[in-house]
Formats: structure tokens, C-alpha cells, sequence
């Protein structure tokens, strides 16, 4: 049980995907300028994240490692989350109307999200059983929504500040993206049950 | 297909990271020595020219539907090739670069140059789009990578060049590189997160201002033709 909360405050707090992993950076400056859409934007990934993590699990453990294809791992992984996020995409249209159109056209760009195959890549690396590759796709989503979102709030003021022409549109962003990086930092020196 | 205008637009006009703002993740996270920032940026330029020319072969018999996936296929092919030789040849690369070899397969520039140019050219201009393009990430992570080493840890050439004994390069990372002043003085926030992002701002932000100031200085040179052409009416 230590080991899960362990996995689900480093994922969140100290290995935040995207302040120090550098996962999913394209989607965090890309999808950031509103909070509405930020928000969308973190729950389809937290879904897919949690999915994939558990569907590659799988087909890790029953396929891939029984036949000796470990090789193949990363172009299995990308397949299933290509299909997985089609799917899920299908699924939500047909029984979920409105969740569907909230997270509308994130859901494909979740595909090319390098959060979503780098979870699944840690996952392996890491030896992970189910239950804790479960949680840590999970976690690891809830913090691209918590960076996602708090960034978008922070990108909401910086649209009223006065900085130099050059700096408009992304560098700005990269700026600020970093003072909130140096913020996280400090969760850095955390020690989680010893 | 015009050589020498798709070498300038790779390298500096349409430069995937610093205009197309594409394939940051890994620009931002592995620029930390310059063994890793080359090694990362050859991996990427080889997969990338040979995913160009794969897909600009394939073109015509691709069904319009499904281009997506076959791209990810065929780019998640040559990245498992790439990575598996770096594990064999280079394991030191492999090790310090980690899980952002696999990652080439969705970093937006090479999906995006298929798309947006190889699926429509020739295979000849596809694998120089490619070359330059890979070019242009190249030099990108090289610039980001001196700066941050610099700054950071005072060195130049981690990894790579190694002068302890003559000068000499190091293909197995062991290199200490060039000292340039004592690391003790150096701003070791610039190897941390906070150092990718900042130095990458900066990086655009100067690419924008010389950009805006070429092409306000063309404006101009434009106004002044065809003013001078109303006057010569």
C-alpha cells in the first residue's frame, strides 16, 4: 500500500510528467491557453493514460514477453494506443454524448501525446505490476492536469502583461512554463515514507 | 526541387524547433551535455530521412483513410532499428537518452514532415527535406546544449571531446569535456528542468526578433521598389 501512495505523490508531485520529465510538453503549450480547454484536455489524457497503461500491461505480459518479442515493444505500445484512443473515441460518441463532445478533439491528438507512450515505456522499464502500472498512468495523467491547468490560468494573465515584442507567443510561455518548473522543484527534496 | 532553399528553410526559416514549434519535449529534457544533444539529434535526423523517403515511396498507393496509422507504423519501425543499434554500438547514448529514443516515435517533426511534405513530394526532395530538416533539430539542440553545459557546469563538449590526454572525441560518453571555468561557480539550475525551458524561450525569442527584423527589412525594401517604380511612371 506504501509503495502505491509512494508511486502516486512522486507521479504527481516530484516526477510531475511534465516539470521534470519533459512528457507531453506539445500538448502542455499547445492546448494551454484557456482553462476550459486545458481542463478537457487533462481528463482525456488522465482517461487514456489510465487505459493504456493497463491494456499495454496486458499485452506485455501474456504477448510479447511469452513469444520473446520484446523488441517489438515500442511499436506494439504505439498500435494499441492508436486503436485504444479510436476506440475510445467511437465509445464515447455512441454512450457518452456529452463527455464526448467536453473532450472532443483532444482525443485523437492524445495519440501523439509522448506522456501516454513514456508512461507506458516507464511502466516496463520500471517492472511495474498491473495494479502499479494502473496507478501510475493514472497519476501521472491527474498531474499533466494539474500542470495543464495551472498553467493555463497563469498563460490567462500573461495574455494582459507588458513583455518585450520578441518574446510573443511561445517564448513567453517557455518562460513562465519554467518559473512554474522552479515552483515544482521544490517538491523535489520530499522524502515519501523514508 | 530547389536545394539550397529547403537547406536554409531546415536550418532557419522553417526550422522545426525554433518556427514549426514542433518536437519540444525531447529538445527541452536531453539538452544537458553535448554528447547527448548530437547523439539525439543524428538519431532523429537518420530516422527522419529515411521515414521521408519511405513514405514519399509509398505515396501513391497509401489510401488517403488510414495515412495516419501507416505512418506510425512505418516511423515506429525505423525508430525500434535505430534504438536497437544504439544498444548494441553505443550504449552509453542509449542509457543517458533513455526512454526518449523510443519517444522519436511521436515526436511531432517526423509525422509532421510526412505529412505535411514527403506524402506530396518526390523521394529526391523528401530525403533532402529530411537531411535539412534533421539538420535544423541538430543544431537546435547543439546551440541549447553548449548554452545550458556552459552555464550550468562550466564545460564545453560533456561527454564527447575528451583533452586529458591530446585532444580526442569520445563515442562512449566518458569524456569530461573541456573545462572552462571552475563547475563550482556554475548555475547548475541550468541542468535542471528550469534551464530547458528558459534556455529554449530564449532561443525562440532571439530566433523571432531577427526573423521579424528580416522580413520588416524586406517589407521595406519592397515599399521602396514600388515606390520608386510609381515614380519612374
Amino acid at each position: 500500500m506504501t509503495n502505491i501512495i509512494s508511486i502516486a505523490i512522486g507521479a504527481i508531485l516530484i516526477n510531475n510528467f511534465i516539470f521534470s520529465q519533459f512528457l507531453g510538453c506539445c500538448p502542455f503549450l499547445g492546448c494551454s491557453s484557456k482553462v476550459d480547454t486545458a481542463t478537457g484536455m487533462g481528463l482525456a489524457v488522465v482517461f487514456v493514460m489510465g487505459l493504456a497503461s493497463a491494456i499495454c500491461w496486458v499485452v506485455d505480459t501474456y504477448l510479447l514477453i511469452p513469444l520473446g518479442l520484446e523488441f517489438l515493444e515500442t511499436l506494439a505500445f504505439i498500435l494499441v494506443i492508436a486503436a485504444l484512443v479510436q476506440f475510445v473515441e467511437m465509445f464515447l460518441k455512441k454512450s457518452v454524448p456529452s463527455l464526448y463532445s467536453a473532450l472532443g478533439i483532444y482525443l485523437p491528438l492524445i495519440t501523439t501525446n509522448c506522456a501516454v507512450l513514456g508512461v507506458v515505456l516507464l511502466n516496463v522499464q520500471n517492472h511495474y505490476n498491473f495494479i502499479e502500472s494502473v496507478v501510475y498512468g493514472i497519476t501521472g495523467g491527474v498531474g499533466f492536469m494539474l500542470a495543464i491547468v495551472l498553467f493555463a490560468s497563469v498563460r490567462e494573465r500573461i495574455a494582459f502583461a507588458d513583455y518585450p515584442e520578441c518574446f510573443e507567443g511561445f517564448p513567453i510561455c517557455l518562460v513562465s512554463a519554467g518559473l512554474l518548473a522552479l515552483a515544482f522543484m521544490g517538491f523535489s527534496g520530499m522524502q515519501i515514507f523514508g | 526541387m530547389n536545394i539550397k532553399k529547403q537547406f536554409k528553410e531546415g536550418l532557419i526559416t522553417n526550422n522545426p524547433v525554433t518556427v514549426q514549434l514542433i518536437g519540444m519535449c525531447a529538445t527541452m529534457a536531453i539538452t544537458t551535455t553535448l554528447f547527448n544533444g548530437v547523439g539525439m539529434g543524428l538519431s532523429v535526423l537518420i530516422i527522419l530521412t529515411c521515414c521521408n523517403v519511405a513514405v514519399s515511396a509509398i505515396r501513391k498507393i497509401i489510401p488517403n483513410d488510414i495515412r495516419l496509422a501507416i505512418f506510425v507504423v512505418i516511423i515506429a519501425g525505423f525508430v525500434t532499428i535505430v534504438d536497437l543499434l544504439l544498444q548494441a554500438f553505443i550504449p552509453a547514448l542509449s542509457e543517458s537518452l533513455g526512454v526518449f529514443i523510443p519517444l522519436i516515435v511521436v515526436n511531432c517533426i517526423i509525422i509532421g514532415r510526412a505529412e505535411a511534405f514527403s506524402q506530396k513530394n518526390t523521394v529526391g526532395a523528401s530525403f533532402f527535406d529530411g537531411v535539412f530538416q534533421g539538420l535544423g533539430y541538430t543544431c537546435v539542440l547543439i546551440v541549447m546544449c553548449v548554452f545550458r553545459e556552459q552555464i550550468g557546469s562550466g564545460r564545453f563538449g560533456g561527454g564527447l571531446i575528451d583533452v586529458s590526454n591530446g585532444f580526442r572525441f569520445t563515442l562512449d560518453g566518458t569524456g569530461a569535456g573541456i573545462q572552462l571555468f571552475n563547475a563550482d561557480y556554475g548555475a547548475s539550475i541550468m541542468n535542471l528542468p528550469f534551464g530547458g525551458f528558459i534556455t529554449l524561450g530564449l532561443l525562440i525569442a532571439v530566433m523571432q526578433h531577427f526573423l521579424k527584423k528580416s522580413a520588416k527589412k524586406k517589407e521595406a525594401e519592397a515599399a521602396a521598389a514600388a515606390e520608386a517604380e510609381k515614380e519612374a511612371d
